[in-house]
């Protein structure tokens, strides 16, 4: 397990560098995910995933310590799923989503797509595996070129990882839109003349041009409007059914999460503090956090109130988590423990990890 | 029936573009009765913002004009006032929380400095009287340690920290009326729970009244007694929250419940979804503004304006439909 590690890190080349790689230290203590050989096989996996950004001070830009937005996070992925990750803002999940798609280099751990350790991979080889993992962001208009032209938008993709010839790109942009329910007759216009709910049709026509097997989507909803969301993820889930896709599906909206996701993990201060099953997770969460959270979002309907539970203080800064469990300063159950120990992310049950000294009963 | 503390009668407020003078909110009626929540609901472009910016007239500011209309607070026509008279109200009998507390706030000066200066300018205390209510103030907003927190700068505090201080700051001089727009949509979701169980708290002990803009359903139905349903410049529904929840009657009402996924309906189903893209204003299409988008519209509804008519039930629907869509969402 470490050997390789070593080589990776060389392979990761510059990008490990000045990360602090070293005084952090690389610990692969024998990547346990608590899942052997349940259901369907992992189709990406992360293990004791770490990602650090350095916080620099001072003329000399020295190192005064690191975020720790992502902290020995393991979990996967099925083949078929859609993931759910949920958690507030700055709790680490968009850097998950990146180190997962190895838009951004990994301080320590590794990423596993199809058993490959992706973030060892040489730039030719990274290059091919983009074709089989793509994002969508949360705004569609500032991840589209302006400048661009749809057709060329969508066909960019196609021009840089296939040998098509410029007509075969044109039908299949074509083809692309109508599966995505945009007007393929508008296709020679810019992105300023579609509203925000087209834009974000684009976002994802582009995304499937190369037919990924894998898709991070970064709070592809949330800035739509609400009338438009629902549009938008009916979209996904058609193309999921159609196209055999797995998503990693991140939101901070729990309602869009349940309803796509078949498991969810929930993310505080840079760590996985649940992994379950969509059901179980809402039926009883395990973790006072979960609990919380799931407490705390406002239903659209005034029947059936449900008890609030209203936390104290905000999230810590995760520069400097609190020590043990670092949800022990806002933990209406915390006691000694939590103060002095972090809990491990831990099977509770089949197919269901918690990482709490006290999960709830 | 409660007395009504501000009364929005045909208000018509708009810009001057190149296209000529485009209405942001189009001859829109609405009362707020005293120590009641009013929500304005709506998507982007609504017209909700422009709405209560024009209550404040901060919308003189902005580049708009009112066309047409009033608003009354209090028996007095607000429209009508001067900037001078309009300054003695704003941050005194009516003040504003706004979406982004950390905008909201002025860099440069402590909090408690910003909430001294409109108790010395409105109710022209002392500075050390002000200075006592400023601690009064952060303390009722559950800010720990006040007197430490009043000697801050914003940049010290947390986004959740700092829109208690704006909501501290809305209060200060006993205002009648709130208007928060988004109070919390910049928040994240646990803070969010805790501001909004400030501010009800707040309105149970001081008796103002609120008028809340939003884009959520989930907040209003937290929050409201009474709720306004916006699309595209005209309120389409308004009634109390539970015949907007229960009971409503306007296709777009209606439609936007049924598409929010709730956390009791049945998984990875396909979701009802509205059909098409909310218009852009100066583009609206004729007749009924939902109508390219509604599915129960009938010839009527692309020749005819409907107006805001009363309901059977006693709230009121801008629509021509008869029966309204089938009732029940489950």
């Amino acid at each position: 397990m470490t050997e390789p590690n070593a080589v990776e890190r060389n392979a990761m080349g510059p990008h490990a560098v000045g990360t602090g790689a070293a005084a952090v230290g690389l610990s692969v203590a024998g990547g346990t995910l608590a899942e052997p050989g349940s259901a369907a096989p992992y189709l990406i996996e992360a293990r004791n995933l770490k990602k650090y950004f350095p916080i620099k001070r001072g003329l000399f830009s020295r190192v005064v310590g690191h975020v720790k937005a992502v902290d020995d996070v393991s979990f996967g992925v099925r083949e078929g799923e859609t993931f759910g990750l949920v958690g507030e803002s700055g709790c680490g999940k968009s850097t998950l989503g990146r180190v997962m798609l190895n838009l951004k280099s990994a301080t320590a751990g590794e990423v596993r797509f199809e058993g490959r350790n992706i973030h060892a991979l040489g730039p030719r080889e990274m290059r091919e595996l983009r074709e089989e993992m793509q994002i969508i962001f949360q705004d569609p208009m500032g991840s589209l070129n302006p400048r661009f032209l749809v057709r060329d938008l969508i066909g960019e993709p196609l021009k840089l990882h296939t040998k098509l010839s410029s007509a075969a790109i044109d039908d299949r942009v074509v083809q692309l839109m109508e599966l995505v329910g945009l007007d393929a007759t508008r296709r020679n216009r810019y992105p300023h003349e579609f509203s925000g709910g087209q834009r974000q049709r684009i976002g994802i026509a582009r995304a499937i041009a190369l037919e990924p097997k894998f898709i991070v989507a970064d709070e592809a909803v949330s800035a739509l409007d609400v009338s438009v969301q629902s549009q938008v993820l009916n979209l996904m889930m058609k193309l999921q059914e159609e196209l055999g896709l797995t998503y990693l599906f991140i939101a901070h909206g729990l309602n869009d999460v349940r309803h796509i996701s078949n498991r969810i993990g929930v993310m505080y201060l840079g760590k996985m503090v649940e992994v379950a099953d969509t059901d179980a997770l809402f039926a009883k969460p395990l973790h006072p956090y979960t609990q919380v959270l799931l407490s705390a979002i406002p239903q659209p309907t005034l029947r059936g109130k449900r008890e609030r539970i209203v936390l104290q203080g905000d999230v810590p800064s995760p520069a400097n988590p609190p020590s043990g469990c670092r949800f022990h300063t806002r933990c209406p159950f915390a006691q000694e423990r939590c103060r002095a120990e972090e809990p491990a992310l831990l099977e509770a049950a089949p197919g269901r990890q918690v990482a709490c000294h006290f999960p709830l009963a | 029936m409660a007395q009504e503390l501000l009364e929005i009668k045909d208000l018509t407020v708009g810009f001057l573009t190149e296209k000529g003078f485009v209405r942001a909110t189009d001859r829109i009626s609405l009362s707020l009765p005293k120590g009641q929540t009013l929500c304005v609901v709506g998507e982007s472009g609504s017209g909700k913002s422009v709405a209560s910016l024009a209550v404040m007239r901060l919308i003189d500011y902005a580049g708009g004009v009112i066309a047409e209309g009033e608003v009354h607070f209090q028996g007095q026509d607000l429209t009508v006032k001067s900037q001078e008279e309009m300054r003695r109200i704003r941050g005194n009998k009516i003040t504003m929380v706004f979406q982004d507390p950390m905008s909201a706030l002025n860099p440069v000066f402590t909090v408690g400095e910003q909430i001294a200066e409109s108790l010395r300018l409105h109710k022209q205390l002392s500075a050390g009287a002000a200075w006592s209510r400023v601690i009064d103030m952060l303390r009722l907003v559950g800010i720990p340690d006040p007197e430490v927190r009043a000697r801050q700068y914003p940049h010290e505090m947390s986004g959740g920290m700092c829109q208690r201080v704006v909501i501290a700051m809305a209060l200060a001089c006993d205002p009648e009326l709130v208007i928060a727009d988004e109070p919390t949509t910049a928040l994240d979701v646990t803070v969010q729970a805790q501001i909004l169980e400030l501010m009800q708290k707040l309105k149970r002990e001081m008796g103002m009244s609120i008028l809340l803009i939003t884009h959520d359903m989930g907040v209003a139905a937290e929050m409201a007694d009474r709720i306004a349903v916006m699309y595209a410049g005209v309120i389409v529904e308004e009634g109390t929250a539970e015949d907007i929840f229960e009971r409503s009657r306007h296709p777009y009402t209606h439609g936007l419940l049924k598409s929010i996924p709730g956390l009791s309906g049945e998984r990875g189903t396909e979701l009802y979804a509205i059909q098409g893209n909310i218009p852009r204003l100066g583009e609206l299409p004729a007749g009924c503004r939902f109508s390219p988008r509604c599915p129960f519209a009938a010839e009527r509804c692309f020749r005819e304006e409907p107006p805001l008519l009363p309901t059977p039930d006693g709230h009121r629907s801008a629509c021509w439909l008869e029966s309204g869509p089938e009732v029940k969402t489950s």
